[in-house]
């Protein structure tokens, strides 16, 4: 292959935005995730796009709020204490129903907590870091492929549904260089015309307005309504997940992102023992892939959850699986050495195979 | 025999006939129309943005007929920077409260501003927060009493009022920034006219430009109409003296 890159994560989600037409950049320094401003900086201007670091994440987000009313393809990136700065800008957008790409890669928390990887983010990002019961579509990407794959899909996503999309990485896969095959964005025929942006009045009859205020009776509830449906629609048709050996499996792994990476290196090697270890690697973390869960489990009643925290993901799988799986857990909190080793997730798949 | 009429006093274009939900002899109304004046003055409606901010006026575009965003509270300068990259030929104008500009939001207006943002500001002070029920602002005068503050404010604990015209007037990227009021018909007139060319140094591409407007809150402050219209004139202007703070267009 003569297209082969060698590149950091952080540079290849910073690529795939822009291969997909991504033009505007707001953000504020924060370790594990620099090189996505520093990229940016460097290659918006030569697309003749746009880069600028905001005096906060708040102003960050907020910028990204005002550019994506305006009809831009706009991205964000921060970690830890920056996404909880964005929590409040998250709800408006998702609220008055703006596009936009946040990425995440994610740090152990809480407070300053530290700058190695990390998954303690999941409730954060799955479940609304901010007000009023909204929801975002969370991509969890495990390599630097597809940190740059679904930095391009998320905004298709995000502008087909109107929404914020949030890319969930974290500071292994962020900082970590792999091998990368670029190719080029193909906009979906079918996304959607904007015009609900705000760009001037112009020969339009009516004014758009992008707003999350709802004050007169029962227009609040109707436009939650709305959102809900819309949530549906996004699990019906975004949920995306790869499963590997689920056919016999006595026991069946499941793990995102970088916990995913380990568990892969420790499953294979589980299999050179002769375990049948089957794997579920949720790729859209929201939507959730219940359906693969129940699915799986009716055949294999055993799951072991691997996670960089301390129990989060775990939650989702046993509300899928509905009691039907005795469903187990082994992770660790991140932070400096705390990395779990491929032996010693072997060693938990050998503990939970046998008993 | 035919008689000419002459309109002499008109509606502006860009203001709906909707009837504003503010108090009886409350200044934002006023400010609204000033504003909109400057709209039409330029014939700008068709690509005019206007950010709202949260506080009384947050049904802006109830009022404007011209596209609009709401921002979080004290935000709206940092959705306006987002708006003007997308849409650089765009006239942006965020319209905020004290509370909103000067509080939450100080760190927004000041970058905003330093960067040169080609966005006009408008900023109604009323030394309260109005929508909120009355409580203590960072504009609120030295012992007036407010909902937070009901032994009146202590500096000695809440510290000054700020001075924004004059704070935003000393960064590099500010253009223009003024104070005026709308206490009496004439400065009415000549708030229009400052308002105009906040306006009119965005349009020409010069710079950031601020407007602070000293606006009466009858309700929250517990006075008649005419009585809040003094207060303006008097106590207020002591201690927020009108005036141009810089104009970059005028030589020195
Ligand atoms: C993050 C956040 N904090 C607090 C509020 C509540 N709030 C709404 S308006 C307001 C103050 C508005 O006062 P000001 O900006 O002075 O405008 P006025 O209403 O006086 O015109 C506050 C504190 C909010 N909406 N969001």
């Amino acid at each position: 292959m003569n297209n082969r890159l060698f590149v950091k994560g952080n540079e290849a989600v910073a690529m795939g935005a822009i291969e997909a037409g991504c033009r505007y950049y707001f953000g504020y320094p924060i370790t594990p995730q620099n090189d996505i401003p520093e990229y940016m900086s460097r290659e918006m201007p030569k697309v003749g796009g746009f880069f600028l670091q905001a005096e906060s994440e708040v102003a960050a987000i907020n910028m990204v709020l005002g550019a994506g009313a305006a009809g831009g393809r706009v991205m964000t990136s921060s970690s830890g204490p920056g996404i909880s700065l964005k929590a409040e800008g998250m709800s408006f957008m998702a609220g008055s129903e703006v596009p936009a790409v946040i990425v995440n890669m994610q740090r152990p928390g809480p407070g300053l907590g530290g700058i190695d990887a990390s998954q303690a983010d999941y409730f954060q990002a799955v479940k609304g870091a901010g007000h009023g019961g909204y929801r975002l579509i969370v991509l969890a990407p495990w390599s630097v492929q597809e940190l740059y794959d679904l930095g391009m899909l998320a905004f298709d996503l995000a502008d087909r549904y109107r929404t914020p999309v949030m890319i969930l990485g974290d500071a292994m896969l962020g900082q970590m260089k792999e091998a990368l095959i670029p190719h080029s964005y193909h906009r979906p025929a079918d996304l959607p015309e904007k015009d609900w942006v705000v760009c001037g009045k112009g020969r339009r009859n009516h004014a758009n307005v992008v707003k999350s205020l709802m004050l007169k009776d029962g227009e609040l509830e109707a436009h939650n309504w709305h959102l809900h449906a819309k949530y549906d629609l996004i699990k019906q048709r975004e949920t995306r997940c790869a499963t590997d050996n689920l056919d016999g499996a006595e026991l069946l792994v499941t793990a995102f992102g970088c916990a995913a990476r380990i568990a892969r290196t420790a499953i294979d090697m589980a299999r050179g023992e002769g375990m049948k270890v089957g794997m579920i690697r949720p790729v859209t973390v929201f939507p959730f892939p219940s359906e693969v869960y129940l699915q799986a489990t009716a055949r294999t009643p055993k799951v072991l959850c691997i996670e960089l925290n301390n129990g989060q993901m775990v939650e989702d799988v046993r509300l899928s699986v509905d009691r039907q799986a005795d469903v187990r857990f082994y992770g660790r909190p991140g932070g400096t050495g705390s990395l779990p080793t491929p032996e010693e997730l072997l060693e938990q798949i050998r503990k939970h195979y046998k008993d | 025999m035919a008689v000419s009429v002459q309109p002499v006093f008109e509606r502006p274009k860009v203001l709906k006939t909707t009837a504003t939900h503010y108090c009886a002899g409350c200044h934002h109304g006023i400010v609204h129309r000033l504003v909109a004046e400057a709209i039409d003055h330029f014939g700008v409606q068709d690509r005019t943005i206007g950010i709202g901010s949260v506080g009384c006026s947050v049904l802006l575009y109830e009022y404007f007929d011209i596209d609009v965003v709401e921002a979080p509270h004290g935000r709206a300068p940092a959705v306006g920077t987002g708006v003007k990259r997308v849409h650089p030929d765009s006239v942006v104008f965020t319209y905020q409260g004290d509370g909103d500009l000067a509080a939450i939001g100080t760190a927004e207006i000041i970058h905003a501003a330093n960067r040169g943002e080609l966005m006009t500001v408008i900023f109604l002070n009323n030394t309260t927060y109005g929508m909120t029920g009355g409580q203590m602002a960072p504009t609120t005068l030295p012992g007036q009493v407010t909902t937070t503050s009901p032994y009146g404010r202590d500096v000695k604990v809440e510290g000054y009022p700020i001075r924004m015209a004059e704070l935003i007037a000393m960064l590099g990227g500010t253009g223009f920034s003024a104070r005026v009021a709308v206490d009496t018909p004439q400065r009415v007139l000549e708030a229009g006219k400052t308002i105009r060319k906040a306006f009119g140094m965005q349009i020409e591409k010069q710079g950031f430009a601020f407007v602070e407007v000293l606006g009466a809150c009858p309700t929250n402050w517990g006075m008649s109409a005419l009585e809040a219209n003094a207060r303006v004139s008097g106590e207020m202007m002591g201690y927020f003296p009108l005036g141009v703070y810089k104009d970059i267009t005028v030589s020195a």
